[in-house]
């Protein structure tokens, strides 16, 4: 049709392949290899369920798996009320030292959140490295997810909407109740959800903040790999990969917004 | 008119119509919020004045109700620690770890504050050369990402609207899977028994050169850099690709502008901030980064994470470790401002 465009084109579509490729086929190995009967992850030799079968009997992991669920719940059901506060907050009124604290932790590099609590929680705290810390710790950082998301679905909201339930009489707390809420509820969800997963799958933040006593699962497969590589990970990777796969789904479910990167 | 028009050069002549083009946009912008400034003020005005009697009671606890919980939390635990670990920069190392007491009970012992961690920092080269090794990495990952994304997203964002949102999707999975499972699966990749390790040492071995391990190396660091934050790229880049009105191109194309033209004088300036605003977002974390060259990199890989994780669970030296975390800090802080600089630059222009 147009003059150069068919090769062009051609040309884009090979480079993103390849880019989709270089995306997928790491991850598509070691999904592949969690079924190889062999304990090197180098030829194939045959199908198994052996390693799952380890799994299943696995202490260590099965503790760290508990950890981590109950971390995340707690942690991502507080992240969401706070986070949520803090969106409205942030949408109301020009709070530009909250704006700041929500916004900072999700910029900077993970590395320097963990460092600094770990040393609050021991210098001035003066408490135990564990649980309540990894806890403290996970709704630092998810907060400013939740809100953004939040914000960012408040903004997109018509004015006329409270302005008409203004008009009828409804008092603010009313207008909050029947009109804000339902109509970013979602979002809270999505928010909510998003920050279960970032929990989960958090290990930076962890490492530094989990002491000796507590084992949480990324921190579990941090070891397994430094000490010895078994296709064990392979299937806790692939377990772990089918959870979060199903969380973004729901999220995209309940709010596509989310992940379509607008913010 | 014509005839002033047949004098200009192509280029000229597109520049004029972009600049008409954005005009036109600024002001019928400018016009839509003076409109709706003044809707507002005409009808809500009594509304507001009537309710503000019995809200203004209730407005100010709402507002502390609704702000106070975050703000308290964030202050303990994102604030404080920060401030806090300002000031272990300048204190002296504990005995056992962790930091010297200010008020000592025994003068003898070392107690109080001091520049000592700085001016270690400054005198031992070795540090000043961690961080601008981690800094070329930075770089190097930022650029590589770039030329990986950018075709993609343009590709996304040139894509009929329909399948815009499987693509970006399939670009946000691999998010999915856990940070170290991704780091993970190089190890596999690159490992002595994998396919691309027999290929490269056969092809190295075929010119008669040794064979080299590929895991354990920079170059598995930078592979993994580039792998786990390219979506960072492809995002901010496709938001801002998708926004170009395809009318630009077909105003270029009309003027004689050729495919490469077209891109390097319409596409490219526009994306300007996109780009700006992934290579911040792919930089910063790779700066911070430690968990990559702890696991893929070799003895000689080390990083400025890898430093300050040292620093606070290797030799307990936690004045030192804060140190290292606030150069960090200003690093950060100069590459934010340096983005900011150049993409409100580009803005003012448009």
């Amino acid at each position: 049709m147009r003059r150069g465009d068919g090769h062009r084109g051609m040309g884009l579509w090979a480079v993103a392949l390849a880019v989709y490729a270089f995306l997928y086929l790491p991850l598509l190995i070691v999904v592949i290899y969690s079924f190889n009967d062999s304990r090197l992850n180098a030829e194939w030799v045959g199908f198994t369920w052996h390693w799952y079968n380890v799994l299943l009997h696995d202490e260590d992991i099965l503790a760290a798996a508990g950890n981590s669920l109950f971390i995340a719940s707690v942690s991502s059901l507080t992240a969401t009320l706070l986070g949520t506060m803090a969106g409205i907050a942030m949408h109301r009124y020009p709070l530009k030292a909250l704006a700041f604290m929500v916004m900072t932790p999700v910029a900077m590099p993970e590395i320097l959140l963990g460092v600094s609590l770990l040393l609050f929680f021991i210098q001035v705290l003066n408490l135990t490295l564990g649980m309540l810390s990894i806890i403290l710790a996970h709704i630092t950082f998810s907060i400013g997810f939740v809100a953004i998301v939040v914000r960012t679905s408040l903004a997109g909201l018509d004015e006329s909407l409270f302005e008409a339930a203004r008009d009828c009489g409804a008092s603010p707390w009313e207008t909050f109740r029947h009109i804000t809420f339902p109509l970013i509820l979602p979002s809270v969800i999505a928010g909510g959800l998003m920050a279960f997963t970032l929990s989960i799958d958090d290990f930076v933040i962890t490492f530094f903040t989990a002491g000796v006593g507590v084992s949480t699962l990324p921190l579990r497969i941090y070891s397994m790999i430094k000490i010895a590589v078994t296709p064990e990970v392979n299937a806790v990777s692939t377990l772990l990969m089918l959870l979060t796969l199903a969380l973004i789904v729901l999220v995209s479910r309940i709010a596509p917004n989310v992940l379509r990167w607008k913010t | 008119m014509s005839e002033n028009h047949t004098r200009l050069t192509p280029t000229a002549r597109l520049n004029r119509w972009l600049k008409n083009v954005a005009c036109a946009a600024k002001a019928r912008r400018q016009a839509a919020k003076k409109r709706s400034l003044h809707g507002v003020n005409e009808h809500s005005e009594p509304v507001a004045n009537a309710g503000l009697a019995s809200t203004a009671v209730f407005r100010l606890p709402v507002k502390w109700l609704v702000s106070g919980p975050p703000f308290i939390f964030l202050l303990l635990f994102f604030a404080a620690p920060g401030i806090i670990m300002v000031l272990a920069s300048f204190r002296y190392p504990g005995e056992f770890g962790g930091l010297a007491p200010v008020i000592a009970t025994d003068p003898n012992t070392l107690h109080g504050f001091t520049l000592e961690t700085y001016r270690f920092f400054f005198s031992d080269l070795i540090y000043t050369e961690i961080f601008a090794k981690s800094f070329l990495v930075a770089l190097a990952t930022t650029l590589i990402c770039l030329v990986m994304a950018y075709p993609l997203a343009l590709l996304i964002a040139r894509s009929p609207k329909k399948s815009r949102n499987l693509m970006v999707l399939l670009v946000i999975l691999p998010f999915a899977s856990n940070f170290l499972i991704r780091i993970y699966a190089w190890m596999i990749l690159l490992g002595p028994q994998a396919v691309l390790s027999h290929l490269v040492n056969g092809l190295l071995g075929a010119f008669g050169m040794a064979p080299v391990h590929l895991l354990f190396s920079s170059f598995a660091v930078l592979v993994a850099m580039v792998y786990v934050h390219l979506p960072f790229m492809v995002l901010p880049l496709y938001t801002n690709l998708e926004k170009h009105d395809p009318a630009l191109l077909d105003a270029a194309r009309d003027l004689g502008a050729n495919a490469w033209q077209r891109f390097w004088c319409v596409t490219f300036p526009l994306s300007l901030p996109g780009i700006f605003s992934g290579s911040t977002l792919v930089f910063i974390p790779v700066l911070g980064m430690f968990a990559i060259p702890d696991i893929l990199g070799g003895t000689g890989d080390m990083l400025i994470g890898n430093l300050i994780k040292e620093q606070f669970l290797g030799t307990r030296d936690w004045p030192f470790g804060s140190t290292l975390s606030i150069m960090l800090t200003i690093a950060v802080l100069a590459c934010v401002w340096l983005a900011a600089r150049l993409g409100g630059r580009r803005k003012r222009h448009a």
